[in-house]
């Protein structure tokens, strides 16, 4: 990984961009460790919690797929439930109707996802904005209605993962729990280096402005259709995972539009543009979804108020407000520029833009 | 003759579809806003019609009026109270915002009324139809519902051109700043605009009410609807969005004859898919530059 | 009692500082010029004026009534009317609607959309026209009697003659004595200092934010005026 831009090669050594600092050297290790921990979970932590943080990881992963899109790229896709969908009965098809193992047909599933996105996005693509947003929506309504419309698929009621539950409570939680990890840490991944590479500082300038980005020389057209393609294949990988984890897949409930709710209410409250934003969204949202799923509307009213709020007053989400208090990243996307004085003395000038929009 | 009938019950559709597609339309115009809750905006007046009629026992096309004023005020004051917060912060606010208020709205419906299907009774003249011959008929209320679309749109095409008000909109629409310099509260006009967009929907909403029954959960699919009669006809033209209501209405009712009823609104979507591949700016676009 | 006085007025975008303690008085009736270069701080100044921009220190005062919290709106409704910079027509609506437009808050005065055409005839022949079709001097002249139908106290003009022909802009300049009879007052900015200088009763030089010389044009000369300009 590259921290010096070119630039300071040119001016020689005039000033140097840094990109992280000694306590996110520490913080790493401590994630590491985190990761560690995580991955020996289901030898220790019992069943109903490793389903529990199935559930955690997949919603996190879905997250950061739909921030990576938004914060990045400036796209506003409200259509994710298609690529659930259809990661959720491309793995039945490969796991049941082909006979390929489980959890070898998720990475089938993620495949799909991906190809589904081409012809997806020359579509979408031609719509701006807000409007490109209802067309993600009408995109994953054909999906539904061509999944829900076909006898095969089992219409309206849906398929049972027989493969899947063929393989017992034992093998199956602690597997999709590996899965929804994997797809976390591969969605916190893409944000992480899609970002720092040139093609993310392209990204970032678009999500500020089209135009400035594209007279920058940025192909905005190319980085769209590669964070959307990255984000299908990652919705289909976790809805094949949560097809494996529930056993049974509905056209309703696989395709609904509430999973892109709970993605744009996470994101949202959590931070949008940021790394850590979507993982303390998550977090609230499981406490949330603990403490008042039982009251069905009020607390879909209250996620919704909260996402409301938090964009109109605060639209650094939680996290942002944590960043303007204490000025610290866990993951450092944004580049400092350090001049360097005569007198070797080195001063932070600028702290470069900050992750959150 | 089915296909004919099948056709003719698609253009009639089509008016349906214009009335909820120029209110949303009308707001992007206005503010460049893309209100995600249209659709859940086009349910509520017939629940606030519902409410009247079980409060006043009055036939519920007496409560059209009362219900267009009072989604008129709400209109007004949602744009005052909030979305005037985000309009000209860029698009993912607006989408972020109008989507919140659709799961808001949609979940406040289901804890008032339950997800059971209503209806609103207007006795007799929901099944008078109009017999052309014995395969051929055409309902009254789907009659009445195209042509109240046509009014609606020569109306608001009048109020465009003609009254002060229309002016504003087109000048907030052009250039903003340029409209404040004028005098403008463009804050007002912008209010009056979601206004009078709820306003157009409430008749859609409501006659749609007494025609069939409705529930909490159709916003979502009459947004989509509402949008696709927006991109087929072209952004910013009102008659347009008649057009686009009209090749979607009759796309779907023909899809049905064709395939069957559960293939007619995927039929819909795959037209509307195919006009936005080959035709994107839609049939009708203004183009009016600076 | 000055029409207009603003009292060390500071402005920023964002953390940027455009201005820097500016003061001045703007007597009614008179022609008052602002020159600077591109950058200066001039433009952003009317945009104060007008309400676009709110100052973060300092005052404005209008005929003694401080606005400087007012919305751009009802600074109109005092008498506060612009032509703004790039013209700045409403593309798609006719001639005649923007003139309408200039009027929306139906302020009192000698100033129709029958005296606009008078003043400037070439308009007539083009008010069903969009205005998107207009030539550069066309618009401008639009521009300038959309401004007037507000019927203004203090009429702010922005760069009137840029990218305007010589002839253009000479024909713009020649209403300006008919404006002032019918009670306007005009503040009006410019980056080419020769014709406005033949006009003005009183004129700021901006440099980099601050005003650099400010008094009667025939107080100084050229050599003041263009070293207040450049800043050498």
């Amino acid at each position: 990984m590259n921290t010096t831009a070119p630039i300071s090669e040119t001016t020689s050594k005039r000033f140097e961009i840094w990109v992280a600092n000694r306590t996110n050297l520490y913080v790493g290790l401590g994630g590491l460790a985190i990761l560690v921990v995580l991955i020996l979970f289901p030898f220790f932590g019992g069943t109903p919690w490793t389903r529990r943080l199935v559930d955690f990881f997949a919603l996190l992963a879905l997250a950061q797929f739909w921030n990576l899109m938004l914060g990045y790229a400036g796209l506003i896709s409200v259509g994710q439930q298609g690529f659930i969908g259809i990661g959720s009965y491309t793995l039945w098809l490969f796991a049941d109707m082909l006979g390929i193992h489980p959890f070898i047909s998720v990475i089938f599933a993620a495949i799909g996802g991906a190809i589904i996105a081409l012809p997806a996005a020359a579509l979408v693509f031609k719509l701006k904005g807000g409007y490109l947003a209802i067309g993600t929506w009408v995109i994953a309504e054909i999906m539904r209605l061509i999944v829900a419309n076909i006898k095969r698929t089992g219409g309206g009621s849906g398929v049972t993962i027989q493969a899947a539950s063929k393989l017992g409570t034992s093998v199956r939680v602690p597997g999709s729990y590996w899965w929804a990890l994997a797809a976390a840490v591969i969605a916190i991944a893409c944000t992480y280096f899609l970002l720092r590479s040139r093609t993310g500082l392209g990204l970032k300038a678009m999500r500020d402005n089209d135009l400035a980005a594209e007279s920058m020389g940025v192909n905005i057209w190319r980085s769209k259709l590669y964070t959307y393609v990255i984000a299908g294949a990652g919705c289909a990988m976790v809805g094949a995972i949560v097809a494996i984890h529930l056993l049974r897949v509905q056209p309703a409930a696989a395709f609904s539009v509430n999973w892109t709710a709970y993605l744009i209410f996470i994101s949202v409250i959590g931070g949008v543009g940021t790394i850590e934003g979507p993982i303390i969204g998550t977090l609230i949202y499981f406490v949330l979804r603990e403490t008042t799923a039982k009251y069905g509307e009020w607390y879909f009213i209250i996620l919704g108020l909260l996402a409301i709020v938090v964009t109109v007053w605060s639209p650094a989400g939680i996290y942002g407000y944590v960043i303007r208090k204490t000025g610290f990243y866990l993951f450092p996307l944004q580049r400092k520029v350090r001049w360097l004085a005569g007198n070797g003395k080195r001063a932070v000038v600028t702290a470069g833009e900050g992750g959150a929009s | 003759m089915d296909w004919i009938n099948a056709a003719v019950q698609g253009i009639l559709l089509g008016g349906l579809y214009a009335l909820f597609a120029v209110g949303l339309s009308l707001v992007f115009g206005t503010m460049r806003l893309v209100n995600l809750a249209h659709g859940d905006l086009t349910v509520l007046p017939a629940y606030v019609a519902l409410m009247l009629v079980n409060a006043m026992r009055f036939n519920p096309f007496y409560s059209i009026p009362i219900t267009m004023v009072i989604l008129f005020i709400v209109g007004y004051l949602l744009q005052r109270g909030l979305l005037n917060f985000v309009v000209g912060r860029g698009d993912i606010a607006g989408v972020i915002v109008t989507f919140g208020i659709s799961i808001v709205l949609q979940n406040a419906l289901l804890l008032g009324f339950t997800a059971n299907s209503q209806g609103l009774d207007a006795g007799r003249v929901e099944n008078l139809s109009i017999k052309i011959n014995e395969r051929l008929a055409v309902g009254w209320l789907p009659l009445i519902i195209f042509l109240m679309a046509i009014v609606v749109i020569t109306a608001l095409q009048l109020y465009m051109n003609w009254t002060k008000m229309g002016r504003a909109f087109r000048a907030v629409s052009d250039d903003q700043e340029a409209a404040r310099l004028m005098g403008v509260n463009t804050k007002h006009v912008w209010a009056v605009a979601l206004g009078v967009s709820l306003l157009i929907v409430t008749i859609g909403g409501v006659m749609m009410g007494i025609r069939t029954t409705f529930d909490p959960l159709l916003g979502s699919q009459r947004l989509i609807f509402a949008f696709e009669a927006v991109i087929i006809g072209g952004m910013g033209s009102a008659w347009g969005t008649l057009l686009g209501g009209v090749i979607l209405g009759v796309a779907q009712t023909l899809g049905a004859q064709a395939f069957g009823s559960a293939w007619s609104i995927l039929v819909g979507h795959v037209v509307f898919v195919i006009i936005l591949a080959f035709r994107p700016q839609g049939f009708l676009a203004k183009t009016v530059t600076a | 009692m000055s029409l207009l006085e603003i009292e060390n007025a500071s402005v920023f975008y964002e953390d940027f500082q455009a201005l820097y303690d500016i003061s001045l008085k703007v007597e009614e009736g008179e022609i008052f010029a602002c020159i600077g270069a591109n950058g200066a701080g001039k433009s952003t100044m009317l945009k104060t004026i007008a309400g676009v921009l709110v100052p973060r220190r300092g005052r404005i005062l209008f005929d003694g009534q401080p606005i400087d919290h007012m919305p751009t709106h009802q600074r109109v409704e005092l008498g506060i009317s612009s032509v703004p910079e790039g013209r700045r027509v409403f593309p798609s609506l006719t001639v005649h609607e923007n003139l309408l437009m200039g009027a929306y808050r139906n302020r009192k005065g000698p100033w129709t959309v029958d005296a606009i055409y008078e003043l400037f005839p070439l308009l007539k022949p083009l008010r069903r026209r969009q205005a998107a079709g207009l030539s550069g001097g066309e618009q401008q002249a639009l521009a300038i009697g959309r401004a007037l139908m507000a019927n203004p106290r203090l009429i702010l003009m922005d760069e009137v003659s840029l990218g305007l022909a010589p002839v253009v802009i000479k024909r713009i300049y020649e209403a300006f004595p008919t404006l002032i009879k019918n009670g306007c007052t005009i503040l009006v900015v410019e980056q080419d200092v020769q014709h406005v200088l033949t006009v003005a009763d009183h004129v700021a030089c901006f440099l980099e934010g601050r005003i650099s010389l400010m008094g009667k044009p025939g107080d100084f000369t050229p050599e003041q005026i263009t070293a207040a300009y450049f800043g050498v």
